[in-house]
C-alpha cells in the first residue's frame, strides 16, 4: 500500500514529532529490504531508497561505493522496484535517483512503475526546477510526489518557487557540498532551515552531511526534521545489517525526541 | 578579412548563434545540475553573454590569443601526404599554439571570465592532460589557484603532462572512482564545484556540460574555424575546402572548426574513437553507438547499458576516451549537417606514423584519428583530388612514450 508522503509527514509533525528520513541504497546486499524494515521499526518517518547510478555527481565516496557495489550485485532500477513492492512498512517510501535512469526507462513508465511498487515520492538531485516540467507532469499524473531541493546558494525568489513546486516535503541542502559524513553540522544548516520555514508550511527537512544523533538534533531545531544517508550506509558497507542499522537509527530517533 | 598571419592580429568572427531556450541545440543540451550550481551557471551565462558582446572583452581576448597563445596558427598544405593519398590535404595547426593544443583558446577565455566574476580558483578535469596543462597555464598567468582532476589510469599514461601541471603550480588529483578515466574526473570536478562554487570556477574543457558551457566553449574555439576558413581560401584560390575533418572527444576542436564552415558548402566530418572496433564494445563512439540520456549536466548521446548506466569508453587516446559527446554535435548529427565517422586505435597509430613520415609533423593521438580516417578513406569514400582540411588539434609529444611502447613493445627509459 502506497503511503502518500506529504499528508503522512504533516500528520507526524502535527504530533510534535521531529521527522527522520533515513536513506538506504537499494540492492546493497541481500538484506536491504530487512534494513528498510528495521529502520522503520527504529523510528523512521519515511525511507529514501537509492536507485544506484553509475555517475552520481551529488554523492560523496560512501554512497558512490554503495552504488557501485549494488550495481556489481546486479541491482537494476527494475529489480529494486520489484523487491520494494513487497515492503509494506506503513510509512511513505521515496526513491532517490538520477535523471538518466528515469529518462532511460521513459518518464511515464518510470512514474507508473513507482506507483505500482508502492513508492509515493521521488528525489532527483540533478533535475532542478528549470528542467522539471516533463517529469513533474508524468509524476503528478501517476500520483508520485516529487521532492525538490533548495541549496544555500539558492536565491530567495527561487526558494519560494521551489517550495511551491515541491511535493511531499522540501529538502534543504544543509551545506555546500555533496553527500558524505562531516565532523560537525555545517554553519549554513541553520540558515537553510530558517529560509525554508519562513516561506513554506510544507514539511521542511535538512539533509546532506548530517552524520550523528547530536547533529540531527541540532539541525532539527531549524527545520521539521532530517535526512540521514551516508552515516547509515557506511555502517552497511562495513558489514552492518538490519540490527546495526536499527541501533543507529534508534539513537538518532532518541536524540530527536529529546530535542 | 585579410589572411591571418602568425604573430599578426587575431580576428574573431562575430558571435555565433546562441542555443535556444535553456541551452538547447534542437533536442540536446540543457542544464541538469544539482540546485547548488544553478545560480553560478546563471551568473556565468550572464557574464559570458555580456563579455562576448563587448568590444573591449573581445579585443583583450584576441590580444591574449596573439601575444600569449601564439595565434594565428598557420594552415599547412601537406604536399607529400597529398601525393601519397591522391587528395589535397590542408592542416590547421593547433599543435603550434602555446601548450600545444587547441585547449588554450578556451581556457584563456574562461580565465578572463573567472577574473571578472571575482573568483580566485580554477578547477578542471583532464583526460590526455592537455586541458589540465592549459588550465594550469592560464591559472599561472592570471594568478589563480588551480586543482586538476585526472583519472588514475590517465595519470599513468600521461605522466609527462602530470609533471607539467605540477610545475605550473597546479595540484593534480588522481581520480580512482568508477572507471578512473575522463568521465570520472568530470564527476569529481563537479562534486568539488558543488562544495566550492562561491570562490571557484569550473573550467570545463570541451563543448559539454550544463548550459552555458557547450555554447561558450564553442565560441572560444571558433577562432580555429574562422582562421582556417580565410587561410584555406587563400590557398585554394578563394574556394572552401570540400571536406572539413576533425576528431571528436567532447567535441571542442571539431565544433570550433565547424563554426567557421557551417555557412559554407564544406562537408563537415567528425571522427570518433572506434577503439578496438565498433563491434567490440570497446570504443568511444557516442554518436555511432550512443543513445540519448542526461549525464554531466547535459542531454546528449551517451554509451549506456540497457538500464541507463553509463558505460566505460575505450580509446588509445585519453582525450577521446569519453562515453558522451557535446550536445551541439548530437544536434548536427541528427540534422545531418555534419557526419560522424570513426577510426580505430590501429588506424590512429597509422595516422600518427604517416604524418610524421610524410610531413615531419608528430600529431597527438586524438587528431591522429582524423588523419587515420582520411588516409583510410582517400580514394574510396573521399574521391580523388578532393580538398580536405583537417584540424590538427595538438602535437604528439605527450604520446611519444606510449606509442613507442605500443609499437616496439619496450618502455622508453
Ligand atoms: C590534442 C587533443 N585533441 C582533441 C581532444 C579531444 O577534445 P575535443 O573533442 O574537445 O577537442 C583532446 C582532449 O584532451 C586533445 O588533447
Amino acid at each position: 500500500m502506497t503511503v502518500a508522503v506529504e499528508p503522512y509527514l504533516r500528520a507526524r509533525r502535527g504530533e510534535g514529532r521531529k521527522l527522520l528520513v533515513p536513506y538506504v541504497t537499494g540492492g546493497l546486499g541481500k538484506h536491504w529490504l530487512e534494513v528498510v524494515r528495521a529502520v522503520v521499526d527504529a523510528g523512521a518517518d519515511a525511507v529514501e531508497i537509492g536507485i544506484p547510478f553509475s555517475d552520481p555527481v551529488m554523492d560523496g565516496v560512501t554512497i558512490q561505493e554503495a552504488s557501485q557495489r549494488a550495481i556489481a550485485l546486479d541491482a537494476t532500477p527494475r529489480s529494486i522496484l520489484m523487491e520494494a513492492a513487497s515492503l509494506d512498512v506503513g510509512v511513505p517510501l521515496l526513491v532517490m535517483t538520477y535523471y538518466n535512469l528515469v529518462l532511460h526507462a521513459g518518464l511515464e513508465r518510470f512514474a507508473a512503475e513507482l506507483a505500482v511498487a508502492g513508492i509515493g515520492g521521488a528525489i532527483i538531485p540533478d533535475l532542478p526546477l528549470d528542467e522539471l516540467a516533463p517529469w513533474a507532469e508524468a509524476a503528478d499524473e501517476a500520483g508520485v510526489e516529487t521532492v525538490l531541493l533548495a541549496a544555500p546558494t539558492t536565491t530567495p525568489e527561487r526558494v519560494v518557487a521551489i517550495c511551491e513546486r515541491s511535493r511531499g516535503f522540501v529538502y534543504g541542502v544543509s551545506l555546500m557540498g555533496v553527500t558524505g559524513e562531516r565532523t560537525s553540522l555545517a554553519a549554513q544548516a541553520g540558515e537553510m532551515g530558517a529560509r525554508l520555514k519562513a516561506v513554506t508550511d510544507k514539511p521542511a527537512l535538512l539533509g546532506v552531511g548530517i552524520s550523528t544523533p547530536q547533529q540531527a538534533a541540532e539541525a532539527s531545531q531549524f527545520a521539521d526534521g532530517v535526512v540521514v544517508g551516508s552515516a547509515l550506509v557506511r555502517r552497511l558497507l562495513q558489514g552492518g545489517g538490519p540490527s546495526e542499522a536499527a541501533d543507529f537509527i534508534a539513537s538518532v530517533r532518541t536524540a530527536l525526541d529529546a530535542g | 578579412m585579410s589572411v591571418p598571419v602568425r604573430g599578426g592580429p587575431v580576428h574573431l568572427d562575430p558571435p555565433g548563434p546562441e542555443p535556444t531556450g535553456l541551452g538547447r541545440f534542437a533536442d540536446f543540451g540543457g542544464r541538469f545540475v544539482p540546485e547548488t550550481l544553478v545560480p553560478a551557471l546563471e551568473e556565468l551565462e550572464a557574464q559570458f553573454r555580456t563579455a562576448w558582446g563587448s568590444d573591449e572583452f573581445r579585443a583583450e581576448y584576441a590580444e591574449l590569443l596573439g601575444s600569449y597563445a601564439g595565434r594565428p596558427t598557420p594552415v599547412t598544405e601537406c604536399h607529400r601526404l597529398s601525393d601519397r593519398l591522391g587528395i589535397r590535404v590542408l592542416l590547421k595547426r593547433e599543435d603550434l599554439t602555446h601548450t600545444g593544443s587547441h585547449k588554450i583558446n578556451n581556457v584563456l577565455g574562461q580565465a578572463m571570465l573567472t577574473k571578472r566574476m571575482g573568483k580566485t580558483r580554477l578547477i578542471a578535469e583532464t583526460g590526455a592532460g592537455q586541458h589540465g596543462v592549459a588550465t594550469a597555464t592560464a591559472a599561472a598567468l592570471f594568478g589563480l589557484d588551480c586543482l586538476v582532476f585526472m583519472g588514475a589510469v590517465d595519470v599513468e599514461r600521461q605522466a609527462l603532462n602530470v609533471w607539467r601541471m605540477q610545475l605550473l603550480g597546479a595540484e593534480v588529483v588522481p581520480v580512482t572512482s568508477g572507471s578512473a578515466t575522463l568521465k570520472d574526473a568530470i564527476n569529481d570536478a563537479m562534486r568539488e564545484w558543488v562544495a566550492s562554487v562561491n570562490t571557484t570556477h569550473y573550467c570545463i574543457g570541451s563543448v559539454m556540460g550544463p548550459h552555458p558551457f557547450p555554447w561558450m566553449v564553442r565560441e572560444f574555439q571558433s577562432v580555429v574555424g574562422a582562421e582556417a576558413r580565410e587561410q584555406s581560401r587563400a590557398i585554394l584560390g578563394g574556394a572552401d575546402p570540400q571536406m572539413v575533418v576533425a576528431c571528436v572527444g567532447g567535441g571542442s576542436n571539431a565544433m570550433g572548426t565547424f563554426a567557421g564552415f557551417i555557412d559554407t558548402d564544406a562537408e563537415l566530418i567528425g571522427v570518433e574513437a572506434a577503439g578496438l572496433g565498433l563491434e567490440s564494445g570497446k570504443h568511444g563512439a557516442a554518436i555511432a553507438r550512443g543513445v540519448p540520456g542526461v549525464v554531466h549536466g547535459m542531454r546528449s548521446l551517451f554509451l549506456q547499458d540497457e538500464d541507463g548506466q553509463v558505460l566505460e569508453a575505450h580509446s588509445i587516446s585519453a582525450g577521446l576516451d569519453y562515453p558522451g559527446i557535446g550536445p551541439e554535435h548530437a544536434a548536427l548529427a541528427a540534422s545531418g549537417r555534419a557526419r560522424y565517422e570513426s577510426a580505430t586505435d590501429d588506424e590512429a597509430l597509422s595516422g600518427f606514423q604517416l604524418l610524421a613520415e610524410t610531413e615531419g609533423i608528430v600529431p597527438a593521438l586524438e587528431p591522429a584519428h582524423a588523419i587515420g580516417w582520411v588516409a583510410r578513406e582517400a580514394g574510396h569514400s573521399i574521391p580523388k583530388d578532393t580538398t580536405v582540411l583537417i584540424t590538427l588539434s595538438g602535437r604528439g609529444d605527450k604520446d611519444a612514450a606510449q606509442v613507442a611502447e605500443r609499437l616496439t613493445g619496450e618502455r622508453l627509459q
